[in-house]
């Protein structure tokens, strides 16, 4: 379902990419917010919830997750060059898969290893760090998947991005209790909350409806963004 | 072997028709798409190469649909218009990857006989950001070769190529030609399309003007004025005689020797010289088209 030579192009050419610079920009935040607020308050229940899901989770994981997404997709899209991987007898599946490959290793490196620094920091504990780390492996499963979707779906990839990620993920999913069952933040926060704390509320997602949840939504972003390719369109300048 | 076949195949953006009930064949040998910007010739090209789906007719390879069969693609060799490539490998290392990505057996050896093919071996340990226009033009031909295709399609594949590059690639163009691939190249410059093109599509505001050899596409416009050089052993003499014929609009005597001559019914004008120069006993020494270019022909296309 891979394709070795895509993997290799993608991580040559994606990851090279100028957008590289915000990857380690803002696991850095996160982690020097860590050592600050353990360092001020030291640890201290919602000062972590506050930093680890309220910024990690909720926003530099989405937002890590966009941007090696669309660098491993998008751009290639954007400038063109996607048509030498496409004008090649290969199953549209197996570039996505490959394309995905690359995106969810690069976002888990990026923001499960510093959450998890974060998290030790702030909580001192294994269980936290390996907690949040979990959850933010769950986070960059879905939220990859569903980037890549987006990139193939809209020239406008990192736009569109950002909106859901700001209104249903950050806006909505604070407001609406429904939107948790639909909400990959949640499903993540769900998972860490389950491992780092005994005594989680009856009414939360729970861990196992958060894992299905995200193999299902990625499946399902990854079939459709390879059938979505099939009919890719080159539009030439006229 | 391979024929691409369109039948009436047209594509609309939204209420804009970009290619208008086009029906041709392209079979191998080398075919020029021949129109100005905004022909539909990318669109064609676009369509051709299963870049886009027809919004109504078909283009079939071989009798298979294009359109979301990637499987052809070991047929066909696409060299885009857009220059953007992989900017990050050397020249080398993007024919290689597209060897492999084609499944080519050898994909090293594949790609040293594409490279030698366009003459690149010199720059090919070189980044592709390196290369200028003409050279970029030359790699993405090498990797649209690299798997042997029996059909090879360019989009403007002259575009910035400096003299020398355009003289290479029109011989590389009439070798894969000669070779018995099918191969269709579109531009918007004339003497392009006539020095390499066996056959010539001609588009014009989406539609499909034109289709034949040069000749062809030149006896179809008839009813246009056609011009002669025409020298004689008295010319002043033919100049009044023609001059009282139907078929004729203008003559000029030149001013070194020999008339020019402007027709307007070239069946007439065919039958009717010799006739009159026997009757006049006047020797016809040579009778020339001064505009048998296809700029000429294009221009009269375009303004029609």
């Amino acid at each position: 379902m891979t394709n070795a030579t895509i993997v290799g192009l993608t991580v040559r050419n994606g990851l090279g990419s100028r957008r590289a610079v915000m990857l380690v920009v803002l696991p850095v935040v996160l982690v020097g917010l860590a050592i600050t607020v353990r360092a001020l308050v030291g640890v201290d229940a919602d000062a972590t919830e506050g930093v680890m899901v309220g910024l990690g989770i909720t926003v530099i994981l989405p937002l890590v997750a966009l941007i090696c997404s669309t660098s491993v997709l998008a751009a290639e899209v954007d400038d063109g060059s996607i048509v030498y991987l496409l004008a090649k007898p290969i199953s549209r599946h197996t570039i996505v898969v490959s394309k995905y490959l690359v995106a969810a290793t690069a976002t888990a490196l990026f923001i499960a290893l510093p959450i998890m620094l974060a998290a030790a920091i702030m909580t001192g504990e294994l269980r936290g760090a390996i907690g949040y780390a979990a959850g933010a492996l769950l986070g960059s499963v879905a939220y990859s998947a569903i980037f890549l979707l987006l990139s193939v779906v809209t020239r406008h990839a990192v736009a569109t991005g950002l909106v859901y990620v700001l209104i249903w993920e950050g806006l909505l999913g604070g407001l609406l209790s429904g939107v948790r069952w639909l909400s990959i933040g949640h499903w993540s926060n769900a998972l860490a909350v389950s491992i780092t704390d005994e005594n989680t509320l009856p009414d939360a997602v729970s861990p196992a409806y958060a894992i299905i949840a995200t193999v299902v939504v990625t499946v399902a972003a990854i079939y459709l963004a390879g059938d979505r390719l099939r009919s890719f369109r080159l539009t030439g300048d006229e | 072997m391979s024929e691409l076949v369109l039948q009436q195949v047209s594509r609309w953006y939204r209420n804009v028709v970009a290619v208008n009930d086009v029906t041709m064949t392209i079979g191998p040998g080398v075919t020029g798409l021949l129109g100005p910007n905004g022909a539909g010739k990318s669109t064609l090209i676009a369509m051709m190469s299963g870049f886009l789906a027809p919004s109504s007719g078909t283009v079939t390879l071989d009798g298979t649909p294009v359109w979301r069969h990637e499987q052809l693609y070991r047929q066909i060799g696409l060299v885009p218009e857009r220059e953007a490539a992989y900017d990050n490998l050397t020249g080398g290392q993007f024919v290689v990857a597209n060897a492999e990505l084609q499944g080519v057996a050898d994909p090293n050896a594949a790609a040293t006989r594409a490279i030698a093919t366009v003459e690149m071996q010199p720059a090919q340990h070189r980044k592709i950001a390196t290369y200028s226009k003409g050279m970029r033009q030359r790699i993405k031909m090498a990797s649209a070769l690299v798997h042997d295709p029996t059909v090879l399609l360019l989009d403007e594949p002259f575009n910035g190529m400096d003299p020398r590059q355009r003289l290479h690639l029109i011989d590389l163009l009439r070798r894969m030609g000669a070779e018995g691939r099918t191969v269709m190249f579109s531009s918007h410059i004339l003497e392009e399309v006539e020095q390499v093109a066996s056959h010539i599509e001609v588009m014009v505001a989406g539609r499909h003007a034109a289709s034949g050899d040069f000749g062809a596409i030149r006896r179809l416009m008839t009813d246009r004025p056609n011009r002669y050089l025409i020298r004689t052993d008295d010319d002043r003499s033919l100049a009044s005689q023609l001059i009282g014929d139907a078929s004729c609009r203008g003559v000029i005597l030149r001013s070194d020797d020999g008339l020019d001559v402007e027709v307007v019914d070239f069946g007439r004008f065919a039958v009717v010289l010799p006739q009159l120069a026997h009757s006049a006993g006047i020797r016809l020494l040579e009778v020339k088209p001064t505009d048998e270019s296809l700029e000429s022909v294009f221009a009269y296309l375009v303004s029609a």
